[in-house]
């Protein structure tokens, strides 16, 4: 006798206050919430939402007054789509027509989302999504329409770049916070590229980063840019993990300084800065571009709190054995919460975080899917003007996932919550 | 007789819920039925075929036992009355 099918899982949303920190968790199998007061000692989880599309690009806007989370569900079946909550997951919108499509003239098709950027805070309507095949869409009307960025499109560039092993995909947006006509882009692999006019014109980045895979190793593109960050107090400091190679620049990406000194290895893929400080960073080694596990079976995340001068491992409550893990590009995250909190996920489903700025991790949360993509937000105050109403209203689907909770969890970490934020808690 | 689509469970969030949707036209492809139930829901359209409206890699589309990518893809002939399913193909990891 045939066994019985089971049901899809569906997902209640979070209940989540003004103030509390937030985590958007993407995985291969759908996205995951947790949201926890300030103090960040106990989380709550959602999920999955999307059950069964990755999930790689997720991004929480708080700005003009929303508390909107957007998501990038693909289904190997279906296709890839932006979605949004505005209620922390009890409900989601799914446009009819999805939201991000290819123009007829470019002869392309879309695969995949790898990246939701919000824009500045001046410019409350702006987003940009980066997508694979490698390309820039951008949004001026809070998400309603989309259009692909012709600049970057009609590059000459294009047309030799190559798939890396995720996909041609452009992964990062870095939307300079001051200067209004930059935004920095990585593709994999293309490299970096800039715009300084708003996104007409696109010039390669990579002065200095190596790419060690073709004949010439500096070539003026086709790097293999892993991550790129950026500080938002001082933009022109930048932090690259490559396919093979840590940088810094303290240019806007001019030029680029190779700061891998004192790692086990400079291949990786995550990145993390700190908040306040633009000479910490984070990153996890990995053993090589053929093995792509922790070195040594250790899980250490290593800090530079010189810019890159000097690197420190950080082990407290990470296993030092049998940890074969993997952290893909995405998938480090920092809140801006002070002390800073650090979260990364595994391809083996593990979520860790520290409150403390790495000193001392903890296990979030285990047996999720592989993870994919990991956002850190604190959720705003919103007494700000609402944000600007959709149309989508009559041509999207509401998803309401009101059912069922999936489940709990508890954090053990035990390092020193801001007082404020134990006072609250204790309140 | 109507044509009929047949409806995966995944794809009802985009047909109103509903398992099967009747074309008050009549096609004479695939393609033309397609295109009329774009007309009809626009969001199951857009989740058979890509924006170049191509079959999606991974989905499949049956008119009665035969499978289009078997014939004639989206020429395919459509005979009066006949059901077309839309199904995911067996991938994914």
């Amino acid at each position: 006798m045939p066994a019985k099918k089971l049901q899809t899982p569906t997902s209640s949303g979070l209940s989540v206050r003004d103030g509390d920190a937030l985590l958007l968790v993407g995985t291969m199998k759908g996205l995951f919430l947790f949201a926890s007061r300030p103090g960040r000692g106990r989380w709550a989880m959602a999920g999955p939402f999307f059950p069964g599309s990755s999930v790689y690009g997720a991004a929480f806007d708080a700005r003009a007054g929303r508390k909107r989370i957007w998501a990038a569900p693909s289904s190997m079946h279906w296709g890839a789509e932006l979605a949004w909550s505005d209620d922390f997951g009890k409900s989601w919108k799914r446009p009819e027509v999805p939201l991000v499509r290819f123009p007829e003239s470019s002869g392309a098709a879309l695969k995949n989302i790898w990246q939701i950027a919000p824009g500045r805070a001046s410019e409350p309507d702006t987003l940009c999504c980066g997508v694979e095949p490698a390309a820039l869409f951008e949004s001026r009307d809070a998400g309603e329409t989309w259009q692909l960025n012709a600049g970057l499109w009609g590059h000459p560039h294009r047309e030799k770049w190559q798939p890396g092993g995720g996909g041609l995909a452009l992964h990062t947006i870095l939307v300079d916070p001051t200067d209004e006509g930059r935004i920095t882009i990585a593709i994999s692999t293309g490299g970096v590229y800039r715009t300084d006019d708003g996104g007409r014109t696109w010039e390669a980045r990579n002065r200095g980063v190596r790419a060690e895979y073709f004949p010439d190793p500096n070539p003026e593109f086709g790097q293999c840019v892993h991550k790129v960050v950026q500080h938002r107090a001082k933009p022109g400091r930048l932090f690259l993990q490559n396919h093979w190679g840590l940088y810094r620049s303290d240019d806007g990406g001019d030029t680029w300084t190779d700061i891998a000194n004192g790692v086990p290895s400079d291949f990786g893929f995550c990145m993390g800065i700190h908040p306040q400080d633009p000479d910490i960073a984070y990153i996890v080694p990995l053993h090589s571009d053929m093995f792509r596990c922790t070195p040594d079976g250790k899980l250490r995340v290593y800090r530079t709190r010189d810019a890159g001068k000097s690197w420190q491992p950080l082990t407290r409550g990470l296993p030092q054995k049998n940890a074969l893990e993997t952290v893909i590009r995405d998938a480090m995250a920092v809140d801006s919460f002070d002390p800073a909190g650090i979260y990364f996920g595994t391809r083996s489903g593990k979520l860790y975080g520290s409150r403390d700025e790495g000193r001392s991790w903890t296990l979030l949360q285990e047996g999720l899917p592989p993870i994919v993509c990991v956002k850190a937000a604190v959720v705003a105050n919103s007494r700000a003007k609402k944000g600007v109403a959709t149309s989508h209203a009559k041509k999207v689907v509401a998803t309401s996932h009101a059912k069922k909770r999936v489940g709990n969890v508890r954090g053990r970490a035990r390092g020193t919550a801001p007082r404020k934020a134990r006072r609250k808690r204790a309140a | 007789m109507a044509v009929r689509f047949l409806i995966p469970g995944p794809l009802r969030p985009f047909s109103g819920g509903v398992s099967s949707v009747a074309l008050s036209a009549s096609p004479a492809t695939v393609g033309d039925a397609l295109a009329a139930l774009r007309a009809l829901h626009p969001g199951l359209t857009e989740r058979v075929l890509t924006e170049m409206g191509d079959v999606r890699p991974h989905v499949n589309l049956f008119v009665a036992d035969t499978n289009i990518r078997d014939a004639a893809g989206l020429e395919t002939r459509v005979p009066d009355g006949v059901e077309i399913a839309i199904l995911p193909a067996v991938s994914g990891g």
